[in-house]
């Protein structure tokens, strides 16, 4: 971001143009040769990466989206509101990257309008499908105002704010609650093919609340990647509290997964040597207990690089989970070996540079974060250290 | 119910690869000795050794799990019996590769246009009162063809007449809810590469058991929302109020796009 900003930082700046062109290159090959030239997919192993990173990880950047829009229209809790731009941006923007994996992914995108008038409602990829396609305009009505406010229009956005913004947090909100949840659903039909361990029946209820917990420590990252780059955050005190609410939402997660896990009896597959009991514990324990014990600790939760770093665990214990679900739970309960091609991994990182590089563009020309005197950070805060 | 079905019984076939080539020539595809399901083979005769065979194809189940997943009806199940693919309509999501338990529909993943590729059940025959390709040319009757309860009473007649010769269940009766491929198996279903502990019921219901759901926790969501929203905004306006009221408040920096006064 800061190196759109900052023209000294000319190696970063060939990284990124190195990475669009090979970004562009496999691009390129994907349509004159097929997945099969580019990817190590094959008839076993339908979905990789692209599906199990890319897909899952701009949906849990967009978490943050649903989670802060609800706390400030919704719930009303005006101390969050500095970052609500620059957090709908990135949930804008990571729809986005959803939007763009996908094309790369889909067999035959140019029928990706199809779910439109051709409709399967007993299909969970079908709700999916709707819910990308409604919830990125609801994001990109949200964004637009910030548009519209760099072009002057002053009264539209008045207008906007006061008519269009409720319905369209509601709508958001909905929306996110169906998505979130509606990608766990579609395993749910293939009970024989995935490791026990993360295989449930309830998988699109774990789904949303532990989109929740992932929801409020994306707002943490947000706050502290944005102080970073632009000295914008939110008060420390709020951060606190967002950090209790985590490791309460998170408590609640666990209790209802183990509990699952104890009514399936396959509990038993977690006290094993295996990869599924490492890739659990490392899931589940490292990127979720641990986070969630010291989101549990008063003094812990009071030294601000603390939190963010449990919070910052949290974020990728959610994708971990959700990786482990559609990749490496379905490699166990299948027993297919799949290691993603260099040429996945380009656009995996290419779309990632892309939705980066789209919110350099937008933090430097847009008024993202609004107006007002930046805050000084005082000498002490800690934060400040990661300023220099 | 589907009309028709086919009928295989492992005990009858000699593993030469009749049907194999039938059903190539049937779709037109280069004749090749399959070693796998793939995109040009639909229909895999795997040598079990000790001149055991099985035939691998799609099952063209009843209650379809693949055409239950895909988003836009590419696949469709025929009251015939067929369950096919139209290329009209398939965006190549994959998903129905993921979700047959039987894993059954093949990918073309060289192609800039692929295909979804599997076993039709001949559905341009069976349409036409023919039986299925690989049912008409089998030398021994291993594989026949034709109305589905008559080929399921067929199949529990010969269960009763050679108890030993048969694993005890008809596979395809009630696996996922039953499928327009019937087959007696001369050893257990893990033993000839099919998947085991498939349950009874319909896949299907899996997802519908969430989504049919959906509305009823939606609606009172988006009212619970609504509440709050309208709940808390009146709440600050009261409190906000009352700020004013009490004169000595610090002048508190709202920032710029506030929705309310
Ligand atoms: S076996 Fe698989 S591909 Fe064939 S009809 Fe059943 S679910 Fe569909
Ligand atoms: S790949 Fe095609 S046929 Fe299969 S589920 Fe997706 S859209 Fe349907
Ligand atoms: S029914 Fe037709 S398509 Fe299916 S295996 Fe037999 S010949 Fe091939």
């Amino acid at each position: 971001m800061s190196s759109l900003k900052v023209p000294r930082l000319t190696f970063w700046r060939a990284v990124y143009v190195v990475i669009l062109a090979l970004f562009a290159l496999v691009f390129i090959r994907r349509f004159t040769g097929g997945l099969g030239a580019v990817s190590n997919l094959k008839d076993l192993m339908p979905w990789g990466l692209w599906i199990g990173f890319d897909v899952m990880s701009g949906v849990a950047l967009a978490a943050g989206g649903f989670t802060i829009t609800a706390i400030v229209y919704i719930f009303h809790l005006e101390k969050f509101r500095p970052i609500v731009r620059s957090t709908v941006l990135t949930a804008f923007l990571g729809y986005l990257m959803v939007v763009m994996a996908l094309l790369v992914d889909l067999g035959r995108p140019w029928n990706v309008w199809h779910p439109l008038i051709m409709w399967n409602d007993h299909s969970a990829m079908f709700e999916l499908a709707w819910c990308v396609m409604l919830y990125t305009t609801v994001l990109f009505l949200e964004f637009l105002p910030l548009v519209l406010e760099r072009l002057g229009k002053k009264h539209t956005v008045h207008w906007w704010h006061r008519y269009l913004t409720p319905v369209l947090c509601i709508l958001g909100v909905l929306l996110s609650t169906m998505h979130q949840s509606s990608l766990g659903t579609l395993y749910v039909i293939v009970p024989e093919k995935l490791h026990p361990l993360w295989y449930s029946p309830i998988l699109p209820y774990l789904f949303f609340i532990s989109a929740i917990a992932l929801g409020l420590a994306m707002v943490n990252v947000e706050s502290f990647l944005s102080f970073r780059a632009f000295g914008k955050r939110l008060e420390p005190e709020i951060l606190v509290d967002l950090g209790k609410a985590t490791a309460f939402v998170l408590l609640f997660y666990l209790v209802i997964r183990f509990e699952d896990l104890v009514v399936r009896h396959s509990l038993k597959y977690a006290f094993r040597f295996d990869l599924g009991a490492l890739f659990f514990w490392v899931e589940v324990g490292l990127l979720m207990i641990v986070p969630m014990i010291i989101l549990m600790s008063e003094r812990l939760r009071h030294k601000p690089l603390v939190l963010a770093g449990a919070q910052f665990m949290v974020v990728l214990g959610m994708v971990f989970d959700r990786m482990n679900v559609s990749t490496t739970a379905f490699q166990l309960g299948t027993g297919v070996s799949y290691h993603p091609l260099w040429s996945e991994f380009v656009i995996s990182i290419g779309v990632i540079a892309i939705g980066m590089g789209l919110f350099g563009l937008a933090v430097r020309y847009l008024p993202v974060f609004p107006e007002g005197p930046i805050e000084h950070p005082k000498p002490a805060d800690p934060y400040v250290e990661l300023l220099k | 119910m589907s009309v028709f079905a086919v009928l295989y019984d492992q005990s009858k076939c000699i593993g030469c690869g009749a049907c194999e080539q039938a059903c190539q020539a049937e779709h037109g595809q280069r004749p090749h000795k399959p070693t796998r399901l793939d995109a040009n083979s639909f229909n895999w005769v795997q040598d079990l050794g000790k001149g055991t065979y099985m035939r691998h194809f799609c099952m063209n189940c009843e209650d379809p799990t693949c055409a239950s997943v895909c988003p836009v009806g590419a696949l469709q199940k025929h009251a015939l019996g067929p369950v096919t693919w139209d290329h009209t309509r398939c965006i190549g999501c994959r998903y129905c590769m993921m979700a047959c338990p039987f894993e059954i529909p093949k990918y073309e993943w060289h192609s800039v246009n692929p295909r979804i590729r599997k076993c039709d059940m001949c559905i341009h025959r069976v349409s036409k009162g023919l039986p299925t390709a690989c049912a008409s040319v089998c030398p021994t009757g291993a594989t026949t063809f034709g109305r589905r309860e008559d080929m399921l009473a067929e199949a529990h007649r010969r269960l009763k007449e050679h108890p030993h010769r048969y694993y005890p269940e008809v596979f395809g009766e009630k696996e996922v809810g039953g499928t327009s491929v019937l087959m007696l198996l001369t050893r257990t279903p893990i033993q000839d590469h099919l998947p085991a502990n498939l349950p009874k019921h319909d896949m299907p219901m899996l997802t519908w058991n969430v989504l049919g759901k959906l509305p009823e926790i939606i609606v009172p969501w988006a009212t619970f929302l609504g509440g709050m929203m309208w709940l808390t905004a009146r709440k600050n306006k009261v409190a906000e109020v009352e700020h004013h009221t009490t004169e000595d408040h610090t002048t508190e920096h709202h920032t710029t796009e506030d929705d309310h006064e």
